[in-house]
């Protein structure tokens, strides 16, 4: 039994009202489960009508490598630690972009292309293959495979243009004498492959919230540029919506940072500018005078960073939350936008500890009020909560808003050292009169204060 | 005109999700990210359609390859999406599930 083309367009309709629907969903976290089973659903649906059409007269091929990738992908998704996600999506990514690059070329092989459908075709295997090879990058550079360091040499921007232009290049080219074993089609191939690593390597660990959603948008585009290439409907609407979704979470992000996405893009983080060195001394403490100060405080407030996910300290942060609730104090958890390594990623390590959502308050709504919180506890975060961003013009981080940590009575650090932090800037706030450095390993450090609760 | 049409449908989705998406909290960008992830494996229909037409062998071989990868974005952003948002839990009576140190 085959479909009818009109047939199986009436049902993309519907997995594309699943899918806005699912997205919108996403939106609130009362809905999102719901959601995202809608558009699972709506995925569904556009797959099976796929395999009912006239077009598909052979099945083995296609039965293995489904089997293949939803044993891949479902033994990944349920294995991964929370801490690691950002690892997997942007895996993930690049399997998508794959993909797309691979039907791009396959398309090829259609019968009746046009010039319109070579460039759309070229299209594809280009923005499939940036997102796939720099995904992979991004994935280096958050497993720690690499360095995750910014990688910036001399003539960079040079380099990346001549790429570009060869790129681009070559791809008219091939558009002009269009054939299956062209040498400019393999030339765009490879260039594209190259390209995205060209342009990932030159993004530092900081800034990794804004790659990781910029890939994710390219990822919806590349499938929005194969669905031109094969004339079909769905792709192009749910690509774009990706593209769409992922450009605004990007926008955030560069707010977040108070930069331009050009300016993340090219100019290599922290390799530009040094801060002004802050002289100054550290007033440590111990969990014991830690706990007494915690134990007297009204209101307290964690402001984690990716350190939290580095020593895995959620679990005890959540469980030295609930103490303090029990204690009397109001308690709140205080997360800035680009904090961790992906737009939220320090919402879902705290969601994997239980911490209730509403517990969880943006920058914007924390900052107002910092000035009566008792105590602030920054658990391995720097750029985030660094004043310099405030006053100090030759700071990297320069005009990026900030969580005002220092503003609040009390502020704790958890650090591991006095090793300067991931930008390579001083923080002043370590040598703020109201800062007490508590130093360990964060994890540790919590566990202690707990055990001074407990006795 | 074809062309023109795709286009047009095009422009529409990117307003659609302009819209969808600009006001979700900062505590769903996560799960947001990767169910989008998900649906942009969208491209599996796309891949099932070159690895099964029957062409030449070549193209078969690409889709399926497109097909696997394809796969995997889906199930896998899928499944991973789910796993965190089951997660996400509003406050309610205080919780007993103490430990986790």
């Amino acid at each position: 039994m085959s479909l009818s083309l009109e047939l199986i367009n009436v049902w993309y309709i519907v997995a594309a009202a699943l899918f806005i629907y699912g997205l919108k969903g996403l939106g609130s976290p009362a809905t999102a489960v719901r959601g995202n089973l809608l558009s699972a659903i709506g995925m569904f649906i556009a797959v099976v009508v796929t395999l009912f059409s006239k077009g598909i007269v052979q099945f083995e091929w296609i039965i293995a490598a489904v089997v293949v990738g939803a044993i891949i992908g479902s033994v990944a998704a349920q294995r991964v630690a929370m801490t690691k996600m950002p690892e997997m999506v942007a895996l993930f990514n690049g399997s998508g972009g794959i993909a797309s690059l691979l039907v791009g070329w396959a398309a090829l092989y259609n019968s009746g292309n046009t010039t319109f459908t070579h460039i759309t075709i070229v299209l594809s295997i280009l923005i499939g293959g940036v997102t796939f090879s720099g995904s992979l990058i991004a994935w280096g550079k958050l497993a720690e495979v690499m360095s995750s360091r910014a990688i910036v040499f001399g003539a960079q921007r040079v380099v990346n243009a001549l790429i570009l232009i060869t790129l681009v290049g070559c791809g008219v080219m091939f558009c002009l004498e269009p054939s299956l074993t062209s040498p400019y089609l393999y030339a765009v191939i490879a260039l594209s492959l190259v390209f995205g690593v060209m342009v990932v390597i030159p993004i530092g660990g900081a800034d990794m919230p804004v790659v990781i959603s910029l890939l994710n948008s390219y990822s919806g585009l590349a499938a929005c540029a194969a669905g031109f290439a094969i004339n079909n409907n769905i792709l192009i609407v749910a690509g774009s919506l990706v593209g769409a979704a992922g450009m605004i979470l990007t926008n955030i992000m560069c707010k977040a940072m108070n930069r331009s996405l050009a300016n993340v893009l090219f100019s290599g983080f922290g390799a530009v500018k040094t801060a002004t060195r802050v002289e100054g001394e550290v007033k440590p403490i111990v969990a014991e005078d830690a706990f007494l100060i915690l134990e007297a405080a009204s209101s307290v407030t964690f402001v984690p960073g990716y350190g939290m996910a580095v020593a895995q300290a959620q679990h005890v942060l959540r469980e030295l939350g609930e103490l303090l609730e029990a204690n009397g104090t109001e308690v709140t958890y205080a997360i800035h936008p680009v904090a961790g390594r992906m737009p939220g990623h320090m919402n879902v390590l705290l969601a994997e500890a239980n911490v209730p959502y509403d517990q969880l308050v943006e920058m914007d709504d924390i900052n107002p009020r910092i000035e009566n919180v008792d105590v602030a506890v920054v658990i391995g975060a720097n750029d985030v909560v660094n004043p310099a961003a405030r006053h100090d013009e030759n700071s990297p981080i320069y005009g990026m808003p900030i969580i005002n940590v220092d503003y609040a009575r009390t502020v704790f650090v958890l650090k591991r050292s006095m090793a300067a932090g991931f930008s390579g800037v001083d923080n002043p706030l370590f040598f703020g009169d109201n800062t007490r450095m508590l130093f360990g390993d964060a994890k540790a450090s919590i566990s202690s204060v707990i055990a001074e609760f407990k006795s | 005109m074809e062309a023109v049409f795709l286009a047009f449908v095009l422009m529409l989705s990117i307003f659609l999700g302009f819209e969808l998406i600009s006001k979700v909290p900062a505590t769903l960008h996560t799960p947001l990210m990767s169910g989008a992830n998900a649906i942009s494996g969208i491209t599996l229909v796309g891949a099932l359609t070159s690895a099964g037409a029957g062409n030449e062998m070549v193209a078969t071989w690409l889709g399926a390859v497109a097909v696997a990868f394809a796969t995997i974005n889906v199930v896998g952003g899928y499944m991973v999406t789910n796993r965190m948002l089951s997660m996400f839990k509003k406050k309610e009576v205080p919780s007993k599930a103490g430990g986790g140190s």
